[in-house]
């Protein structure tokens, strides 16, 4: 079954037409991820997604969006209440100015929940779910801005996870990283993929190839081609992504 | 060839932090050492002496600034106030020696006078008098009460300021530093809800064209001079003020601190502002995208994120409100009492050093008690200084 679904998709910067004729079709439960040079509109596409092109101006969108057969940018739809379906985890770790337990309840607080044992409850899940619960089992009270980059960016990934997402939108998750942390996440990330819909924007080929079942390749702001992961990068169909993927790209 | 004339350069900006660091220390040493002479000035006018019975035992650290003033207002009528005998006082200036003596015992150029004080203060056992040196006999029998300075207890705990009270002038910091505290107070209450208002609206919620226009008019209203505030002060709001609660003048503490609240409002808003908007992006992004909406985020992220930028803010504007002297000087009525009300005048630090200083001699005691307000007001601005920073050092760790 079909979680996302995008439909002709054009969408503008102002007169920039960033994203041109994009259809594409992504199951339940699976990892996609979006590869493509810098520029090409993948995170673009992404933050189709959750809507958080929305936030910048004079940006318009042609075409639909479909979770779960349903337009997300009909008239209507309650933009906080589809990002409470779609998390998102950014480039840079990006924690709140507060102590890591109330990170990780932030989203069940905002969303009204005030039963504290279940917060508590839900926030140990999280961050066992997000591998980081035996790293700071004791300092839940401190800061968040005293973990390590790595650990900050598990953080996130706990805090959107809290308000129990289907999807996850991961915008170049581990390019922030050193390799220790980025292969303690995309270990995560396969992980992740027994609960959730995972699309992930990344630079880094292996990373795909490592995560990941299905991969788009970007270029242009078109989608240049979208497969199977093992196929995309042993025969890719498109010369563009057979030179992207060898890095004779230039 | 360039080396040399960049070592020249660097001399010479060397040089400048060296000549500021300098000035600024010559200024504090200044301020100090004019202020403090105030505690060796002596607490009766110069050129008077206090005069007792020799017979009266009352300590010598009885008389300072206070009791004296006490005394010669009759709110202290009985020595036993003061550790004496049970007796009654008895106040005598130069003007009533006509009460006990003709004209014809006095001389007719007054030659008499020291003989006859001197009689006096001997005849009388309950008598206080203050008289000029000049006037002391030679073998004066009575008691002098010399070498009594003004004390710091004088100063920080006198409450009430009158420099030109005789026998001994009022140096008292109470209501003025009250007068200061409850302006500067009631202008940050009025001044920080609306200036977080408006700078929240400007940094989260106003349209780009409209922040466009709003800003640089709050940033004019900071480069509009004091003296302009404090005009419209008194040609606007003390008037109606005066209408409003019926008061016999309208100018008065409220006025006082809406006009400050007024100029505190453009370093609160813009320096706010500032700090609001620097809240990044990412971080809001986060909280949106976990379903937060619009006011949630604010309220949750960026204020908590941008809370030291606003600490500031609220610091540098009770700065500008404590230190500001002359839209305060024209519009709060200049009484200085310690303000019971907002209704009343008062007098705030930096007015009264404004207002006095020209008629204050120099090197006198009234001269240096105004440098120890300057020395007060430093202090105060110091620990504020001292207070933000740890506020912000603590946000950060």
């Amino acid at each position: 079954m079909n979680k996302i679904e995008a439909i002709d998709v054009n969408f503008f910067y102002g007169k920039f037409h960033a994203l041109k004729d994009i259809n594409m079709q992504i199951e339940e439960r699976t990892v996609v991820a979006f590869i493509g040079p810098s520029g090409c509109g993948k995170s673009t596409f992404l933050r189709l997604f959750n809507r958080m092109n929305d936030l910048i101006p004079d940006t318009h969108l042609h075409g639909q969006i479909l979770i779960d057969n349903q337009d997300i940018y009909q008239k209507g739809v309650a933009v906080d209440e589809l990002r409470k379906s779609v998390g998102m985890v950014f480039q840079r770790p990006n924690p709140f100015p507060k102590s890591i337990f109330e990170n990780v309840a932030y989203g069940l607080r905002v969303n009204g929940v005030k039963d504290e044992s279940f917060i508590r409850q839900r926030v140990e899940e999280t961050l066992k779910g997000a591998a980081l619960w035996d790293e700071v089992k004791d300092k839940l009270k401190q800061s968040a801005f005293a973990l390590s980059g790595g650990q900050q960016q598990r953080l996130c990934i706990a805090r959107a996870m809290a308000i129990s997402p289907s999807i996850l939108l991961m915008d170049e998750p581990a390019s922030a990283l050193d390799p220790i942390s980025t292969a303690k996440v995309e270990e995560l990330i396969r992980q992740l993929k027994k609960d959730y819909t995972v699309i992930i924007v990344t630079h880094n080929m292996q990373q795909a190839a490592r995560v990941s079942d299905k991969t788009a390749y970007f270029y242009l702001g078109e989608m240049i081609e979208y497969g199977e992961t093992k196929r995309i990068f042993t025969n890719p169909e498109k010369e563009s992504t057979q030179r992207y993927i060898t890095g004779r790209f230039g | 060839m360039r080396k040399p004339f960049e070592r020249i350069i660097e001399r010479l900006f060397a040089c400048s932090g060296y000549i500021t660091s300098v000035v600024i220390i010559l200024i504090v040493v200044f301020l100090f050492r004019e202020a403090f002479g105030l505690f060796k000035s002596p607490a009766v006018e110069e050129g008077y002496t206090i005069a007792l019975n020799k017979n009266n035992k009352v300590s010598e650290d009885q008389f300072h600034a206070q009791t004296l003033k006490l005394v010669f207002d009759s709110e202290i009528t009985n020595w036993s106030k003061l550790g004496g005998k049970d007796e009654e006082i008895l106040l005598f200036r130069l003007d009533d020696i006509t009460n006990y003596y003709s004209e014809d015992e006095l001389g007719s150029d007054l030659e008499n006078v020291p003989v006859c004080i001197n009689r006096l203060v001997d005849s009388m056992p309950g008598i206080i008098a203050f008289i000029p040196k000049l006037y002391v006999a030679s073998n004066f029998k009575g008691r002098l009460i010399e070498d009594v300075a003004i004390t710091p207890a004088d100063f920080l705990a006198g409450k009430e300021w009158y420099p030109t009270s005789t026998p001994s002038a009022q140096f008292g910091l109470l209501p003025l530093i009250t007068g200061t505290l409850w302006v500067s107070l009631f202008a940050i209450l009025f001044a920080l809800p609306f200036g977080l208002a408006v700078s929240i609206y400007m940094a989260e919620i106003a349209p780009m064209k409209i922040r466009n226009i709003m800003k640089p008019m709050i940033e004019l209203l900071a480069g509009i001079p004091s003296v302009v505030y404090g005009f419209f002060g008194l040609v606007v709001i003390v008037p109606f003020i005066q209408k409003i609660f019926h008061l016999p003048v309208g100018e008065s503490g409220l006025a006082g601190s809406l006009v400050l609240a007024i100029m505190a409002l453009p370093t609160i808003i813009t320096v706010s502002e500032d700090a609001i908007r620097n809240c990044p992006r990412s971080m809001r992004e986060a909280s949106l995208a976990l379903g937060a909406s619009h006011w949630q985020t604010i309220n949750r992220v960026v204020l908590p994120h941008s809370f030291s930028g606003i600490t500031s803010a609220i610091v540098l504007g009770i700065g500008r409100a404590i230190g500001e002297t002359m839209a305060v000087l024209m519009v709060t009525g200049n009484a200085a009492v310690i303000p019971t009300s907002l209704l009343e005048p008062l007098r705030t630090i930096p007015a009264t050093i404004a207002a006095e200083l020209g008629e204050a001699p120099a090197g006198g005691a009234h001269y240096q008690a105004l440098f120890m307000l300057g020395v007060v007001l430093f202090f105060i601005t110091l620990t504020i200084n001292l207070a933000v920073e740890r506020i912000t050092k603590q946000q950060k760790s």
